[in-house]
């Protein structure tokens, strides 16, 4: 019985996809990445998985990849749900032909729950600025890297600034409005070592997904009148405690956001009455550096950008863009360090703990102004702990302050006190860094 | 006196917020009261509802904007009408409260694809600096927020509006016949086409109402979906057929909730406003299986 001609027309083109993909997946490095484009967290979650998108496009279009391998790029949804997270790790670590380089879940519940999983299948866990805290001491989690800052290095910052413009913290009352998730309560054990250094009155006041409800929360500052609030939020959390500050009349000149509660989605949907509000930034807004003039050049021109034109530039879509070239780094590193085309995750996890950015190395990127110099080692996976604080002026994020960094002498003691009891709790010999 | 200031300001921030999950809860009872169908989409019109106002409203006149946004819901129901419920008439009542568990998920994405997953912000001009009321009274004076104010206004007047409706009018009592039996209204001449899409389109136009109330307040994105969640214990509280239920219970949850989560969260770790008010809702069922407006269903065997 001969075949139906359409048939074996389709076996054959299967058979030729199959070996082209088989072929092209041997020569490319495979990227994927966690986002979520809907959902309650869309509106900050888009802007970052922008970013990054569009940081890779223009390297495989600038560059024709990573030292010359092009980067095959993935994106799955994860809806911020942990469950999700995970599924879609499961599904994408190995794909490509050396498995994934990488994974940013951009969720601390998703961290969570990959940094049990990641030492058994060789993946780095690249969480910038989010994440567990103590997973910087690199001996307990190799394969965790929280480049840039940890919260507690968030918390930290933020202490040492309100000190400093209030003339000391004795005496004064400091609330904290927090997502009630891992994300949310990763603040609280430095903010209460602080209380007692400093003198202050602590309280925490949990805030239930998706945050909406706050109305409670705020009748108490109401009534406690805190000199400061700090907010842990994300997602609409952040734009709703603005208003809900408005609604009880808390000033938003004393409210200081993490890192991830300051940024263009949770002040504009407040407008006016978001004036005055403050937040950590790891880095600026803008998109006048030489990176996002070869993403505009090379992406935006020829119409393959994630996003608008004019969203370019905004705090997490340039979070989206270091994130990506970081990532980028390590594997550039581990290219080197190995002397191969496509390293595997246990390459790029060496590239990731010898990554070392030097102001030169940050103009050659085009990242000059945007990020400070970085040095990760096997005790650090931190790398950088440095934020400024700015404050929205109704149009735009305006500095506030310089450079504030993280007190590492009291962080230090406790990231490691806090690794070696996760250790002993799971089991896990600490490696030498000797 | 003094003390009660802060007790008395809760309490009344929590009525309001009760006011504002009575609004959600509202669509929900009166696509039950006359057709027998739990319609767990209620949170995601809400949301499609909201979403279509304030997009249309960034190219149109808010007026214009409000127009085609009835006319959109309307256009939902009938297709929700045509696509969904009648093929299922007749069908067992769980099936078609699955049937809209699937129109959510399909609303839910459908309308951030077209419309988009921002937070978009809804300014219908009410102030949102709070108002102090009994300043001499209560040191600091009782806080009361515009917007909330706002949305309890409108809620009494749907409320009124729809109990005339559903008491006064030849269509309210059509309603009711069709709830208490399909296929005995459609006997007698009802056409349960119709109906059913006249109360589609109604609730439709409940969900704008409450979209405008809640995006006001939070702006308008996803999460507004997730408000329908604090209507389920109002209606398990007042009863899924009663229209003041649905007042009085929101009322109930939401001054229950926020006092609560004030005095009783900080006790136990606070974050229990969310599961508090099932626990609410679960007593009175203990009580009161039919909820506190509820009818009582016997059925005799």
């Amino acid at each position: 019985m001969k075949p139906h001609p359409s048939l074996g027309a389709l076996l054959g083109t299967a058979l030729i996809a199959t070996l082209a993909g088989s072929a092209s997946a041997a020569e490319t490095i495979y990227y994927p990445s966690l986002v979520y484009r809907s959902g309650a967290y869309a509106p900050n979650g888009i802007p970052f998985a922008n970013g990054v998108a569009d940081y890779v496009a223009m390297i495989n279009a600038r560059d024709g990849g990573v030292g010359g391998v092009k980067i095959e790029f993935e994106e799955c949804e994860t809806g911020y749900a942990t469950d999700r997270g995970v599924e879609c790790y499961e599904r994408l670590k190995s794909k490509g032909a050396k498995g994934a380089i990488a994974f940013s879940p951009l969720s601390t519940g998703i961290t969570f729950a990959l940094t049990e999983k990641v030492p058994n299948d060789k993946i780095p866990l690249q969480t910038m600025g989010y994440g567990r805290s103590e997973s910087a001491d690199g001996r307990v989690f190799p394969w965790n890297f929280p480049l840039l800052g940890t919260y507690w290095s968030a918390a930290d910052i933020l202490i040492q600034h309100v000190n400093k413009i209030s003339g000391g913290l004795k005496g004064k009352k400091i609330t904290l409005v927090y997502h009630d998730s891992p994300y949310g309560k990763e603040p609280i054990p430095v903010l209460q070592d602080h209380a007692q250094k400093y003198g202050y009155t602590f309280e925490a006041i949990p805030v239930t997904h998706p945050g909406v409800e706050q109305k409670a929360a705020w009748l108490k500052i109401r009534q406690t009148r805190p000199d400061f609030v700090f907010l842990w939020g994300w997602g609409v959390m952040n734009s709703t405690a603005i208003k809900e500050a408005v609604a009880v009349g808390y000033p938003r000149e004393r409210m200081y956001g993490v890192w991830w509660a300051a940024a263009e989605p949770d002040v504009r949907p407040a407008g006016d009455d978001a004036k005055g509000y403050q937040g950590l930034a790891l880095h600026p807004a803008g998109a006048d550096y030489p990176v996002h003039k070869d993403i505009l050049k090379y992406v935006y021109d020829a119409g393959k950008g994630a996003g608008k034109r004019e969203e370019v530039g905004e705090v997490l879509y340039n979070r989206g863009v270091i994130d990506a070239m970081l990532k980028l780094e390590a594997v550039r590193n581990a290219q080197k360090i190995f002397n191969v085309k496509v390293p595997t995750g246990e390459q790029v996890r060496e590239g990731y703990e010898r990554l070392e950015l030097t102001a030169e190395r940050i103009r050659e990127l085009g990242f000059e102004g945007l990020i400070t110099p970085l040095k990760v080692s096997c005790l650090d996976h931190e790398g950088a702990r440095k934020a400024r604080i700015h404050q929205w002026d109704g149009q735009k994020w305006v500095f506030v302050s310089d450079w504030i960094e993280a007190d590492t002498s009291y962080l230090r003691p406790k990231v490691e006190a806090a690794a070696l009891a996760y250790a002993k709790e799971k089991g896990i010999t600490p490696r030498s860094c000797n | 006196m003094a003390e009660l200031g802060p007790v008395l300001e809760v309490f009344l921030g929590g009525l309001m917020s009760g006011v504002l999950y009575a609004l959600v809860a509202l669509g929900f009872v009166l696509i039950f009261k006359a057709s027998g169908v739990f319609n767990f989409a209620q949170g995601a019109m809400v949301l499609f509802a909201a979403l279509s106002l304030v997009r249309l409203s960034e190219w149109l006149p808010f007026g214009v904007a409000v127009l085609l946004t009835i006319a959109i819901m309307i256009a939902l129901a009938w297709a929700v009408e045509r696509l969904v419920l009648r093929p299922l008439v007749g069908q067992h009542g769980l099936i078609l409260f699955m049937a809209t568990i699937g129109v959510t998920f399909f609303l839910d994405g459908f309308g951030q694809t077209i419309w988009g997953s921002n937070v978009y912000q809804l300014d219908l001009g009410i102030p949102a600096s709070p108002w102090f009321l009994f300043e001499n009274l209560f040191p600091g004076g009782i806080l009361v927020s515009p917007i909330d104010v706002f949305a309890a206004v409108i809620a009494g007047t749907l409320v009124v509006a729809l109990s005339i409706f559903f008491h006064s009018t030849k269509i309210g009592r059509a309603l009711r016949a069709v709830a208490d039996d399909h296929q005995a209204a459609q006997s007698v001449g009802i056409p349960l086409n119709q109906i059913w899409l006249i109360v589609w389109s109604t609730a439709g136009i409940v969900a704008l109402v409450a979209g405008m109330a809640w995006g006001t307040k939070l702006g308008v994105q996803f999460s507004l979906s997730l408000i329908a969640l604090k209507a389920l214990p109002v209606l398990i509280l007042g009863g899924l057929t009663s229209i003041p239920g649905a007042i009085i219970g929101g009322l109930i949850i939401g001054a229950g909730e926020k006092l609560a989560e004030f005095y009783i969260g900080p006790l136990i770790g606070g974050g229990i406003e969310y599961w508090f008010a099932y626990v609410l809702a679960l007593a009175v069922l203990l009580v009161r299986p039919q909820g506190l407006f509820g009818e009582k269903i016997i059925e005799r065997v």
